[in-house]
């Protein structure tokens, strides 16, 4: 691995950025490149395999981890704008191979350089402030893998906290689901709209103007309940405000 | 009981739009989660307890046949007699026909999950006998003919107002015009009901939270002290309990105690842990002539060496239920059978078989918190994810669900056919969604649709762009 001042980071785009909110993936491009980083974005990632392995499916999980591993050994890093996504390849992928084959070593090998957006940015880079402005109230909702499977929870706050104009309001339970949980929100769709319209109720009660979190599953759940609903925050993903990258419509809002 | 998980999913919307259960629900929620935070919050050894825990449970599994043939001699060397049920017809049968020997009218029952799980109750009320609960909260449900909803507070899915309506259908004979407002009040008069039955009790029934190999004592947590008095004052006293009560010594019995109550309810300790150990000595002042432990396997020795043996260190604190968003929105009743919650959505499928259960490790968000809070370290949504691995080895995974992941998956495996797919999906979804940004209905995606609007792909997609280098 070259542990220069400009490591290689191989963007996983994510399956949700990659079709809704491209804006995402270039705000991360934006976000590693001024963090000193040479970013390249392979052609050959579809996704991290969550889908089929929430499913069961190991068989259709393994292949397509294959193909992420594939795709991505070569960089010194690879970097998700999700933390459940970066969560899939650092904490599961090496459970989808058997234990002293190759295949296991490659995704250990993987995983142990696999990191969520932010958490990069704040842990591994160092990256103590950034130069962007944003005068608004701002409340950010832990998604669950990222919080649970890879300890972010300070590392966004710390970096907001360096965002000239921008003021914090925690909303309470944070750090409660969302209910979108993949599959779970079609599968069991009203269970879920319970818990997300419990989740909305808070973030109301902070009175902020922009919600903010660092999985777009998540945030497309809370941003189409909110619409749904007829009240409530804009709603943007973190890596957005961080790079300064907020003056497209907010997710789920009309053009211009 | 009988077996409604297969219905889960109607059980579930029924919750919902239950507004006693919801606002009973919206109590769990608050009390339990906080209360636990301040109990932790108090011991920075917390997590090195809990890692002692889980060790002490890890080792003791490793070595069950062991530690239970050495419970099982002292027991016998104090007097006790031990009984191994199979399975719950088993179970049934000892305890009924310890009842029988013993001539019992009345029994008396402390609280038990084990109990519930072999259906005790009615099977005793059939015989004739009569089975009084009294442990509050089994008490009330048991007034109402229901199954309880958690596993430490069996009647957390009630309002005082509903409590206080059954007191006054059942306890007939008291005056109409009695103050029942205060919560103190009504369990002032369920005690005075149960004391009578108390002494009458010619058997009195408990679990055991924990089962000492050391020296053949059954342990029980309670707060109500009314397990003391079930199994102390009638002449037979039987204990009920599953395998994987067992602890080595008494020494590891303690570690565990350390974080059971913390986990279950923010107490640093429950207010009555008693000890039994076999029949009543003599020179001793009271305790039971008769001592009878029944150890239930039913399908526990067979999870030993499955990726879900870790589920036997589970000590039933009921953390993982009390920090559940599913559990928190549709209650214990919706999951359908004894357990609940992630324990229960783990458990159930062993018990009674993951094609009835097959709902119950399928509804979670995998939000992970049960795994954060479980004292034992229980990694239960890794083992919900091993249900759902069977269930799709099974083909019990529902048609549509699977030929849509199979489509997908097909698509997943081929970046390039998978680029075509989404480049076009992002133009036909945001023709659709035309200025507005977003889709208030679509047809393929109706359990989206149904309750949130869709946000509208912002225009093509990521990997397009990068691709002709608009702005790479
Ligand atoms: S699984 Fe863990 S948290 Fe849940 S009841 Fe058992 S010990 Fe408690």
């Amino acid at each position: 691995m070259s542990l220069d001042q400009h490591p290689h980071v191989g963007l996983f785009i994510t399956c949700l950025a990659d079709l809704f909110r491209p804006s995402v993936g270039f705000a991360a491009l934006k976000l590693l490149r001024d963090a000193g980083c040479r970013v390249d974005v392979p052609r050959a990632q579809t996704c991290c395999g969550q889908p089929a392995y929430n499913a069961g499916d190991r068989r259709d999980t393994a292949a397509i981890a294959r193909q992420v591993i594939d795709a991505f050994e070569p960089f010194d890093y690879v970097v998700a704008p999700s933390g459940s996504c970066a969560g899939m390849i650092a904490k599961h992928y090496p459970d989808l191979f058997d234990e002293k084959t190759r295949e296991h070593a490659r995704a250990q090998a993987l995983a142990a350089k696999t990191h969520e957006l932010v958490q990069f940015l704040a842990d591994v880079i160092n990256v103590e402030a950034l130069d962007v402005k944003f005068d608004k109230t701002v409340t950010y909702h832990d998604s669950c893998t990222g919080l649970r499977e890879l300890g972010i929870r300070d590392q966004p706050r710390r970096l907001l906290a360096s965002v000239a104009g921008l003021k914090l309001a925690e909303m309470e339970e944070s750090e409660t689901c969302c209910g979108f949980g993949g599959m779970f929100c079609v599968k069991y769709a009203d269970i879920s709209d319970h818990i997300v319209a419990g989740k909305t109720d808070f973030v109301r009660q902070t009175g902020a103007e922009v919600l903010l979190a660092g999985d777009l599953g998540c945030l497309m759940n809370m941003a189409g309940k909110m619409q749904r609903q007829g009240s409530g925050p804009e709603v943007r993903h973190v890596a957005e405000v961080l790079a300064g990258m907020t003056d497209g419509p907010a997710i789920g809002e009309a053009d211009g | 009981m009988e077996i409604r998980s297969p219905d889960f999913a109607k059980n579930s919307s029924r919750a919902l739009h239950d507004a006693q259960l919801q606002r009973a629900l919206g109590n769990v929620k608050l009390g339990f989660i906080a209360k636990r935070r301040k109990a932790i919050d108090k011991l920075p050894e917390f997590e090195r307890l809990r890692d002692e825990a889980r060790a002490i449970k890890e080792h003791t599994l490793k070595h069950l046949d062991l530690y239970l043939e050495a419970y099982e001699k002292k027991v016998l060397e104090a007097g006790g007699h031990v009984h191994w049920a199979a399975d719950a017809r088993d179970a049934r049968r000892i305890i009924l026909d310890i009842c029988r020997e013993a001539d019992a009218k009345t029994v008396t029952k402390g609280k038990s999950m084990i109990a519930e799980e072999v259906a005790l109750n009615p099977h005793l009320e059939q015989a004739g006998i009569d089975v009084v609960e009294t442990d509050l909260g089994e008490y009330i449900i048991q007034l109402r003919n229901e199954p309880p909803s958690h596993i430490i507070a069996p009647a957390v899915h009630l309002n005082k107002e509903q409590v206080e309506a059954d007191f006054r259908r059942c306890h007939t004979g008291l005056p109409d015009g009695r103050d029942l407002d205060e919560p103190v009040q009504l369990l002032g008069e369920a005690r005075a009901v149960l004391r009578q039955k108390y002494l009458d009790a010619d058997v009195g029934i408990t679990g055991a939270n924990f089962l000492v190999a050391e020296t053949g004592s059954s342990i029980i947590v309670t707060n109500e002290g009314n397990g003391d008095l079930t199994q102390i004052l009638p002449k037979v006293h039987i204990v009920i309990a599953s395998l994987e009560k067992i602890t080595p010594t008494l020494e590891d019995a303690s570690q565990i105690l350390r974080v059971l109550a913390r986990s279950a309810t923010g107490q640093e300790f429950s207010v009555y842990t008693t000890l039994s150990t076999g029949p009543k000595r003599p020179g001793d002042p009271d305790g039971p002539g008769d001592y009878h432990v029944v150890l239930l396997d039913n399908g526990r020795s067979a999870m030993l060496g499955t990726p879900f043996e870790d589920m036997l260190r589970c000590i039933r604190c009921g953390a993982c239920m009390n920090h559940c968003p599913v559990y928190h929105s549709v209650g214990g009743h919706a999951y359908g059978w004894v357990y609940g919650g992630p324990m229960g959505a783990v458990l159930t499928p062993t018990l009674i078989g993951i094609d009835k259960a097959g709902h119950l490790p399928n509804a979670s968000t995998f939000c992970g918190r049960c795994e954060a809070v479980c004292p034992m370290r229980i990694p239960l949504p890794k083992m919900m994810r091993h249900w759902r691995e069977r269930e799709f080895e099974r083909h019990l995974t529902p048609v549509v669900q699977r030929a849509g992941l199979g489509a997908w998956a097909f698509f997943a495996r081929r970046p390039r056919l998978y680029h075509a797919l989404t480049s076009m999906s992002a133009a036909v979804l945001r023709a659709m969604a035309g200025r507005k940004g977003r889709l208030a209905r679509l047809a393929l995606a109706r359990g989206w649709t149904r309750f949130r609007d869709l946000p509208a792909p912002q225009g093509r997609t990521f990997q397009a762009q990068w691709q002709s280098g608009k702005r790479a």
